[in-house]
């Protein structure tokens, strides 16, 4: 019988170290707001497309349009109504929801490669409507952004000359409440980061909950054998429909953070390039895990920062060891897959990470901790006796 | 009625290429069951070839020439391609004809390309489920878009075709339209006989020859087919490099329709796929089809008389996602495609 830790446990245990980001992530240098905020956004993002992906196995290429969706609708709730993210987040939720609704309404007809390509082939379509038929409504090229003589009616003007910010009923998102000195680092805690923390916590709490439920068994019923369950007289789209829209709304959800961190909302955000990495961070981390999108997405935003600043000086300072036509030629390696190279370095990894690691890092990770305490040997030697 | 003429030239060329590739895609996946994801990439790395060759052809030689000064008053150099010094006229003639020239090139590097991707990667998905081919798949077409970004820039290339091809053919007289209404290129004439030829190529090689035979009876039943002695991977692998080729042939010749830029194996590939879908999985003739069906659709919907229509009913133009809605409404109505059978891969 499997062990399994208790989800209570799990969850404090996660809510304390998602909220305690800006203090472990010091000694590595991503403890800035900024980017713990993508973090925490695309953990959001990842745990819901785990929902689907994880638990039914359809695999979705289009999620990246109901981000966009979502980061549409929040900038509109900006720009009509007020800077208060709540109900910016609210309508994009809402939004992203409906708009997941008739698309997976209609993906959800197929399945297998199917779905994958009717999702795809929708994500494109939303993509072009964005960038270019839906002009008037999405800014085309440029995005969506906001400007000073919008209406905001709810707002009243402090500053005329300057655009506002967005806040959560008078908390300015980007505002550094506490700016300690600890253990020689300076680090900052602002409200933004515990806003999206916040949202993260509770959708794992949700997530958790799901993978616990009846419902979440039928999900992964549908995994399993799906013809099987239509055997048994069940029919399983109104559970893959769920799950779709589910995943959408936490797409969308996310859409909307995004947003409040930054107003602005482009379509290439909803390029189905971002769906793949989207679908990476899951499969990385380990789809149909609960911690496993988390993990994924982290690890990917982090590296992602980390190598996007790496240029040839930083290279040619690191692999000074050696001679110089080994230098140069470490760096000439190596060149190729950092700064601009980010999407060469992903493209890898993605290809690595399903040859050898299906399971994601968490599978690995338990691979490495059986290896470790020699549970493997251990039931070799019970089977054998 | 000679403007409706022109758009169903306008969308052929675009249509060949949808075609060509849909036709590779449906090949690997009769074949081999693999949804190839990096299908888009060989239509890339062909184009890529052709501007390899061109590079190559124009490696010059730079001679001083002191009578003659340029603006700064440095002696002027004067560059000759070495291939016009060492062949005189001929060499003359292979710049001209880079493009049709680096088929030669772009068939043999194409096929090896596809074998050594099917028995170096994809071989080892088979057993797997489809979400890891794709996956696979779509991060190897990110590598070699990647790849090919580094070598040649995120530019697009300009190329040029033959001197006897440029130009336009007053087309619209032949069939009786004034003169001047339907103007068209001839580069893209030359496409779409080109993927006339190939296709037909394609399909009688499969229906008239042995191994053609041997590779339909292994799509049909692959088991028997085996069990009858034959080694079917083997000829499975060729399909695969020759549906590698007829991407990469595709790719080199779109080089004169289109610029070639890193990113269009991707355009192009998502567009292939619902085509692929629209067509029926698995059907050669329905990919062909389809190919050019929604080539033509798409060029009528970029009409200006279809996008006034629509902006007079206040909606607005849709040429940009005419395809993605042809496929939704066909896929509603006739799940398994025009002319697929019913059930393929369907899990």
């Amino acid at each position: 019988m499997k062990k399994r830790m208790n989800d209570k446990l799990l969850i404090l245990i996660f809510s304390v170290v998602i909220l305690a980001f800006p203090l472990i992530l010091a000694p590595t240098g991503a403890a800035y707001p900024d980017l713990m905020q993508r973090f925490a956004i695309y953990g959001i993002f990842a745990i819901g497309f785990n929902i689907l992906f994880g638990l039914t196995g359809y695999l979705s290429f289009g999620h990246a349009a109901f981000l966009g969706v979502g980061s549409y609708a929040a900038m509109w709730m900006f720009k009509l109504l007020t800077m208060n993210i709540f109900p910016a987040l609210i309508l994009s939720v809402l939004i992203a929801g409906i708009f997941s609704l008739l698309i997976g309404f209609i993906s959800l007809r197929r399945s297998g490669i199917y779905f994958s390509i009717l999702t795809l082939a929708f994500a494109q379509m939303s993509y072009n409507l964005a960038y270019s038929v839906l002009t008037p409504l999405t800014n085309g090229e440029t995005g969506l952004q906001l400007r000073l003589d919008d209406p905001r009616v709810l707002d009243t003007v402090v500053d005329a000359g300057s655009l506002p910010s967005t806040n959560l009923f008078g908390l300015e998102m980007k505002h550094v409440f506490w700016n300690p000195e600890i253990l020689g680092y300076n680090l900052q805690f602002n409200y933004g980061f515990y806003v999206c923390a916040a949202l993260l916590i509770l959708s794992f709490y949700i997530s958790v909950k799901i993978f616990r439920s009846p419902f979440g068994m039928m999900l992964r019923a549908v995994k399993t054998n799906q013809t099987r369950l239509n055997y048994t007289g069940i029919s399983t789209r109104p559970y893959t429909l769920a799950a779709f829209v589910i995943s959408g709304m936490f797409a969308g959800l996310a859409g909307g953070l995004l947003a409040t961190m930054d107003p602005l909302a482009g379509a290439d955000r909803m390029q189905w390039t971002a769906s793949g990495e989207l679908v990476l961070m899951v499969v990385l981390g380990g789809s149909g895990t609960l911690i496993g999108p988390v993990l994924g997405a982290i690890f990917i935003r982090y590296f992602n920062s980390v190598l996007s600043q790496i240029n040839e000086f930083t290279l040619h300072a690191w692999f000074s060891f050696g001679p110089e036509w080994m230098t140069n030629l470490l760096v000439s390696i190596v060149d190729p897959f950092v700064g601009e190279g980010w999407e060469l370095t992903l493209g890898a990894l993605f290809m690595l990470v399903v040859t050898f690691l299906p399971g994601g890092l968490v599978d690995g990770g338990q691979r490495v901790g059986r290896w470790i305490t020699g549970a493997n040997r251990r039931a070799a030697k019970a089977r054998e006796a | 009625m000679d403007a409706i003429f022109l758009q169903i030239l306008n969308g052929l060329d675009k249509g060949s290429a949808y075609a060509l590739i849909a036709l590779g895609l449906t090949l690997i996946f009769g074949t081999l069951g693999v949804v190839n994801f990096a299908h888009g990439a060989l239509f890339m790395i062909g184009a890529f070839v052709a501007v390899t060759l061109s590079k190559v052809l124009a490696i010059s030689k730079v001679v001083l020439d002191p009578e003659r000064l340029d603006f700064l008053g440095n002696p002027a150099k004067i560059k000759t391609p070495y291939v016009i010094e060492w062949f005189g006229s001929f060499g003359e003639w292979m710049i001209d004809y880079t493009i049709p020239l680096s088929l030669l090139l772009t068939i043999p590097i194409m096929i090896i390309i596809g074998v050594v991707m099917e028995r170096g990667l994809i071989r080892h998905f088979y057993k797997r489920p489809h979400a890891d081919q794709i996956l696979v798949t779509f991060g190897l077409a990110i590598v070699l878009q990647e790849l090919i970004k580094i070598f040649f820039g995120s530019e697009a290339v300009p190329m040029q075709t033959p001197d006897t091809f440029t130009g336009a053919l007053d087309i619209g007289i032949w069939f009786g339209f004034n003169p001047g209404s339907v103007i068209y290129p001839y580069w893209r004439l030359v496409y779409f006989f080109f993927a006339a030829v190939v296709i037909g190529g394609v399909f009688s090689f499969l229906r008239f020859t042995t191994f053609g035979m041997v590779v339909r009876a292994g799509m049909a039943d692959r088991e028997t087919v085996g069990l009858l002695g034959i080694n079917i991977d083997k000829k499975f692998t060729i399909m695969f490099g020759v549906a590698a080729a007829v991407a990469g042939t595709a790719g080199a010749m779109y080089t004169g329709v289109n610029q070639p830029v890193f990113h269009m194996g991707m355009d192009f590939l998502v567009l292939s796929f619902v085509v692929v879908v629209v067509g029926g999985m698995g059907s050669l003739p329905g990919a062909v089809a389809a190919g050019f069906l929604l080539g033509v659709l798409e060029s009528f919907a970029s009409m200006p008389g279809v996008k006034n229509a629509f902006e007079a009913i206040g909606l607005p133009s849709i040429d940009q996602i005419i395809i993605y809605l042809v496929a939704v409404i066909i896929l509603l109505v006739r799940p398994r495609g025009l002319m697929g059978k019913v059930g393929v891969m369907e899990e």
